[in-house]
């Protein structure tokens, strides 16, 4: 090829990958920009205050209520119990892996694990309808298990291999030195990966859990399947939970186009952006700080 | 003179590779010794095998005979942590771990269940020469330190546990001249309570502190003997183009 040519085509990718980088930065915003407008319709006809703290969510009733509540608490709930399960499973496979895996073992698990991320939501779903809820109803004696703790189960099984797989990378890359001097000094494994290798892989170790409480706020078709969808304040574990995902995913579908109805689930679209992103920028937050302690 | 630590006919490999040969060697109580030879003829892998450093490898495949006085070192009746806290180890690189000074004194006694208050902190970092210095930041990131007192801070860990015997590898290779002479005299003044065992690219510095030097060479030992004899008599014809700067 002539330099002319090679020099324009070089020029003309510059410009390509400009424009599909702006492009996905130009969807981020419109979709932002879509979501607080039309919340401030929302917003008009219930004030913010009401609408975050009101204890009862019946938009279709005589008189409609919208308070989102219940909605908050059971996002809250389904994804804490979910945390609870997955962090200490997550972290102790991660290193169970890294520090006591054989090479062979690992070459299977780690695979295994990553698979485990690729099966699609509504299975997970399903197995909550046909598995777990059964599962749990006949252990705790419950007419049916469609609960919060069913959601959380699999909301857990979701989560863990984004859990597993940063932690483990984090404990990966603890320095060797710093295993050798604990070693060094008569520490056994057990001891050294205690006190040593897990308190240096600390901050990696929380970003793994920020993105695993990321991706469980924000799943939508396991909740809707397997937790009963009942939109009462919930007071425990074993209470049916409508969380927010699941009641715009169920009620944009039925909803009068721009009513106040309407409007609400752009509402508790927004608050669940702004929830998710606080996961994120907190993660984030931790993955710098790793970053730049392993530079020093 | 008695023989604190012994290795006879050892030899170690890495899966089909041979690194050590026939070693026979013995280093004094209350002796520094140094190791000296070219990069990769086996010095650090040699000091390793005495706290059983390679157990962490499991392609290592070691045999002969390690001793620490009449203690069989790769005896399967003693456990390996029994031996690393009778034989200290300080490494090439200072590794603090990324904790307060004081946790870096406190961790090797913690585990060793041993008493790890105020004054034994003290004590260990007195010996080191680095209490005057950070005394009154005892609860900073050890990570902060300049290199030479990382460096003693890590001797410091090691004296703690009050060893018998403190390997060292390399300990000043990364530092600057100043905090290299303050470490050799610490290591000088150490050896009155411990044996020593330092491996070392610096001519002057095994002249300067060492009692006994060890020349290695792809594996073997070519020459041990007195110090002042090994760098002004040397009987092997490699030792003298060696300390001569001939290769290395
Ligand atoms: N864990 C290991 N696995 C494989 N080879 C090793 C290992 N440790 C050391 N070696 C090899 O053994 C040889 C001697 O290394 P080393 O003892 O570090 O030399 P020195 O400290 O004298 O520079 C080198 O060739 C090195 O590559
Ligand atoms: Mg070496």
């Amino acid at each position: 090829m002539k330099f002319k040519t090679r020099l324009s085509l070089d020029v003309a990718f510059k410009y390509i990958f400009k424009i599909t980088g702006l492009l996905v930065l130009a969807a981020l915003g419109g979709i932002l920009a879509m979501l607080v407008y039309n919340s401030f319709s929302f917003f008009l006809d219930v004030k913010p205050l009401d609408f975050i703290t009101g204890l009862e969510w019946n938009p279709t009733g005589k008189t409609p209520k919208y308070g989102m509540l219940p909605l908050i608490l059971s996002t809250t709930l389904v994804t804490f119990g979910a945390m609870v399960i997955a962090i200490p499973l997550g972290i102790g496979t991660a290193a169970f892996i890294a520090e006591y895996a054989s090479p062979k073992l690992k070459n299977i698990l780690k695979p295994v694990i990553e698979m485990l991320a690729a099966v699609p939501s509504v299975v997970i779903g399903f197995l909550g309808i046909v598995l777990v809820g059964p599962g749990i109803a006949d252990l705790a004696s419950l007419p049916n298990g469609l609960n919060a703790l069913n959601g959380a189960i699999l909301l857990a099984v979701m989560a863990l291999p984004t859990i597993i797989t940063v932690a483990e990378d984090a404990i990966h890359a603890v320095p060797k030195t710093y295993k050798e001097a604990s070693y060094g000094v008569g520490a056994t494994k057990w001891q050294t990966l205690c006190r040593v290798v897990i308190p240096a892989a600390a901050p990696g170790i929380i970003a793994a859990v920020m993105l695993g409480v990321g991706r469980a706020i924000g799943e939508t078709m396991t909740v809707l399947m397997a937790t009963g969808n009942a939109s009462l304040l919930p007071e425990g574990m074993f209470d049916s939970v409508k969380t927010m995902t699941a009641t715009i995913a169920i009620e944009m579908g039925e909803v009068p186009y721009q009513t106040t109805h309407y409007f609400a689930l752009y509402a508790i679209a927004t608050v669940l952006f702004f929830m998710t992103l606080i996961a994120n920028l907190v993660g984030e937050f931790f993955i710098n700080r790793f970053r730049k302690y392993h530079a020093a | 003179m008695k023989t604190k630590l012994s290795a006879e006919n050892l030899e170690i490999s890495f899966g089909t590779k041979e690194v050590l040969k026939k070693i026979n060697v013995s280093f004094n109580e209350h002796e520094i010794t140094a190791l000296i030879g070219p990069s990769g003829c086996g010095k650090s892998t040699l000091l390793r095998s005495f706290n059983r450093m390679h157990d962490l490898s499991p392609d290592a495949k070691i045999t002969g005979l390690l001793k620490l006085e009449n203690l069989d070192l790769y005896d399967r009746a003693i456990p390996v942590t029994e031996i690393r806290k009778r034989i200290g180890m300080v490494f090439q690189k200072a590794n603090p771990f990324p904790k307060s000074i004081y946790e870096n004194i406190a961790y090797g006694l913690k585990i060793n269940n041993l008493p790890h208050g105020k004054e034994v902190i003290e004590k260990a970092l007195r010996e080191a020469f680095l209490w005057d210095e950070v005394k009154n930041d005892l609860k900073m990131p050890a990570t902060r330190l300049s290199g030479g007192q990382q460096q003693r801070l890590c001797i410091a860990r090691a004296v703690a546990l009050r060893p018998e015997v403190i390997l060292m590898d390399e300990p000043c290779s990364a530092l600057d001249p100043v905090s290299t002479l303050k470490i050799e005299e610490l290591i000088s003044h150490l050896k009155e309570k411990y044996t020593i065992v330092i491996v070392t690219h610096n001519m002057q510095q095994a002249q300067r502190i060492a009692d006994k030097t060890v020349f290695m060479y792809l594996g073997e030992v070519k020459e041990e003997g007195e110090t002042s004899q090994i760098f002004n008599a040397p009987k092997n014809e490699m030792t003298l183009n060696y300390i001569n700067g001939n290769f290395g």
